[in-house]
């Protein structure tokens, strides 16, 4: 085990090309993942984040563009061969897709589908294959896992089902995991159950995790450091525990100042107003500035490159000041 | 505890039995008039009351108890000869269809999953194919090709399998960006592989409802091509040649009515057996 981050991202740009023009997803990223961390990425829906990772492990459609460099653990991945490709994904780089009732073979039973991926990565025999399907899904804490290896994804329930998603990333002991908002698609309690199972297998495997997430309550109880996400760039990024607690960026302060809280009931919810900007074309200066109540006339014109504040990287020219938050 | 396994174990639940969608009059009528003419043509030889090309009594006899669809004009019994027809055939269509189906589902889904110059190769080639009326154009590669059922088959082959290689095309397109697939990908599995185990068998189900109902279709062009000569030689027991033969006889309508019979029956049954498969397979359109 060494110092050396286990995932390296550096000014990672992604294009879609689209019927009339293209969009700019992932704008100049730049991502550090180092090994046993559970790193979150956190943004609204389109801010590039799914973008992101899908680029790393090259799976995104053939209208992609992608630029920049992904270093695994030594490895560039970006523009590297197929079977390059091939041997990390699911080898050494396990993931999660979003929606569990949609990720499975619905023809295939559910141990057939995790011992392909071992079979894919490892030469053993289909039985010692089945075996470690098994072994697996009592790892994920799958009920009665020796019988329901024969069962068809339409038999298992949808927390069940991620479960066995869970299982499949795992199958090769992966050096990291990809979790893809792992929790979206499922009821509050199961999400509960699911990530108390990638806490588990954090703390046994001591596995990285990069997880995917526009679920600041997921953030809280799982991640060691958020990466904030707005428009294709991060904004802000640094330990969980300070992000909570002394967020900088105007943005990031808006995100948790829009979280309804239990426990304050006289604390009114503050939206963000606005709206995401287009990707479609590229924004003059901070992205966020045109929602921003503290925005500078600078704030148009000059994009403000990561600086650190305190114990985290804030991409904003106007601080510091004081507190925003609140 | 166990009654609670058993309950939830998956394993009880799949006992083999045929399914409810499947118990439909249309779908059991085309299954047992099918299973009918399998029958026949796996033991015709040991029943039939004569053989298909023997002399029997009076030429152009009509239909009685001892030849139950009369005799022809060279005096054969003509129910023996409409049996001994279904081995020609039945066997043929089956070939037709089973091997147009393997080469459409190839190159079709072959275009929907790799894309590209690949896709536009395939896909012009069909549409030039498929823009002759299919009659037509295995006529035309049958009487290039010479008369004879071998050649009839490789034309009916030709103009057959682009209908597939579309269906499959659509349904692997469809197929390819549903979530599963990018999983499979995402676990590090080869293009190939995908397609063969994760897209396919999900592509699968219209490529065979379409073939049922296709098989009445070819059924009826083997006897069409051999009614215009392009097929089985008259002696050979024929429905279509027998047809050709018959058309001659006016008054004695048996010769030609008795294999016309034959190509409805199979026509029909493959037809109730396909629509009925379409229907308990289209889960919108189930009650």
């Amino acid at each position: 085990m060494t110092d050396e981050p286990l995932l390296v991202v550096h000014d990672l740009d992604v294009r879609f090309s689209v019927a009339d023009g293209s969009v700019h997803a992932v704008r100049g990223l730049n991502l550090t993942v180092h090994r046993g961390e559970v790193a979150a990425i956190v943004g609204e829906s389109g801010s590039g984040k799914s973008a992101t990772m899908l680029a790393v492990l090259g799976l995104l459609d053939p209208n992609a563009t992608v630029s920049g460099s992904a270093c695994f653990d030594g490895t560039e991945l970006l523009g590297a061969p197929n079977a390059v490709l091939r041997r990390h994904r699911g080898g050494r780089i396990g993931m999660i897709f979003q929606d569990p009732m949609t990720s499975l073979n619905p023809v295939l039973t559910i141990g057939r589908q995790i011992a392909e991926a071992v079979i894919t990565h490892q030469s053993v025999t289909p039985s010692q294959a089945e075996a470690k399907a098994v072994e697996l899904l009592e790892t994920v804490a799958l009920p009665d896992a020796a019988n329901r290896v024969r069962a068809y994804p339409h038999e298992l329930s949808g927390g069940m089902r991620q479960r066995v998603m869970i299982a499949m990333a795992l199958a090769n002991d992966p050096d990291i995991l990809i979790a893809d908002e792992p929790t979206t698609a499922l009821d509050v309690t199961i999400q509960a159950q699911i990530l108390s199972v990638l806490r588990d297998l954090q703390v046994a495997r001591s596995l990285t995790i990069v997880l995917i997430t526009h679920d600041l309550g997921v953030v809280a109880g799982l991640a060691d450091s958020v990466h904030v996400m707005y428009a294709g760039t991060i904004v802000e990024a640094g330990p969980v525990v300070d992000m909570f607690h002394r967020a900088n960026h105007p943005y990031t302060a808006g995100l948790l100042a829009s979280i309804p809280r239990l426990d304050r009931p006289d604390v009114e919810l503050v939206p963000i107003g606005g709206m995401p900007p287009s990707l479609r074309s590229d924004p003059d200066g901070c992205a966020f500035a045109p929602r921003c109540r503290y925005a500078v006339a600078a704030c148009h014109v000059v994009t403000p490159p990561l600086r650190r504040v305190g114990a985290l990287d804030v991409a904003c020219a106007v601080l510091p000041f004081d507190r925003i938050a609140g | 505890m166990t009654a609670a396994a058993s309950v939830l174990s998956p394993s009880v639940a799949r006992r083999w039995r045929v399914p409810k969608e499947l118990r439909r009059a249309p779908i059991i009528l085309g299954a047992l008039v099918a299973m009918a003419w399998l029958v026949v043509v796996i033991t015709v030889s040991w029943w039939a009351p004569y053989g298909p090309l023997e002399s029997v009594g009076k030429r152009l006899d009509a239909p009685s108890a001892k030849h139950w669809l009369g005799t022809d004009a060279l005096s054969r019994d003509v129910f023996t000869r409409v049996l001994y027809g279904a081995r020609q055939t039945l066997p043929i269509s089956v070939a037709v269809i089973v091997s147009a189906v393997v080469i459409g589902s190839v190159l079709g889904s072959l275009a929907g999953y790799v894309g590209g110059w690949v896709d536009t190769a395939i896909m012009r080639f069909v549409d030039v194919t498929v823009a002759f009326p299919p009659i037509f154009l295995a006529m035309a590669i049958a009487a290039a090709l010479g008369p004879g059922l071998r050649n009839a088959f490789f034309a009916m082959v030709i103009v057959w399998w682009p209908i597939y290689a579309r269906l499959l095309r659509g349904q692997v397109l469809s197929i390819k960006h549903r979530d599963h697939i990018q999983a499979a990908v995402s676990i590090g599995a080869k293009p190939s592989r995908i397609l063969r185990k994760h897209v396919l068998p999900l592509s699968f189900t219209p490529a065979l409802i379409n073939a049922t109902l296709d098989l009445g279709q070819v059924v009826i062009l083997t006897a069409t091509l051999s009614f215009l000569g392009l097929g089985a030689k008259p002696p050979s027991p024929e429905w279509g040649a027998m047809i050709t033969e018959g058309a001659k006889f006016f008054y004695q309508w048996w010769v030609a009515v008795a294999p016309g019979l034959a190509i409805l029956t199979i026509g029909l049954a493959f037809n109730f057996l396909g629509d009925g498969l379409r229907d308990a397979f289209d889960v919108r359109g189930r009650r």
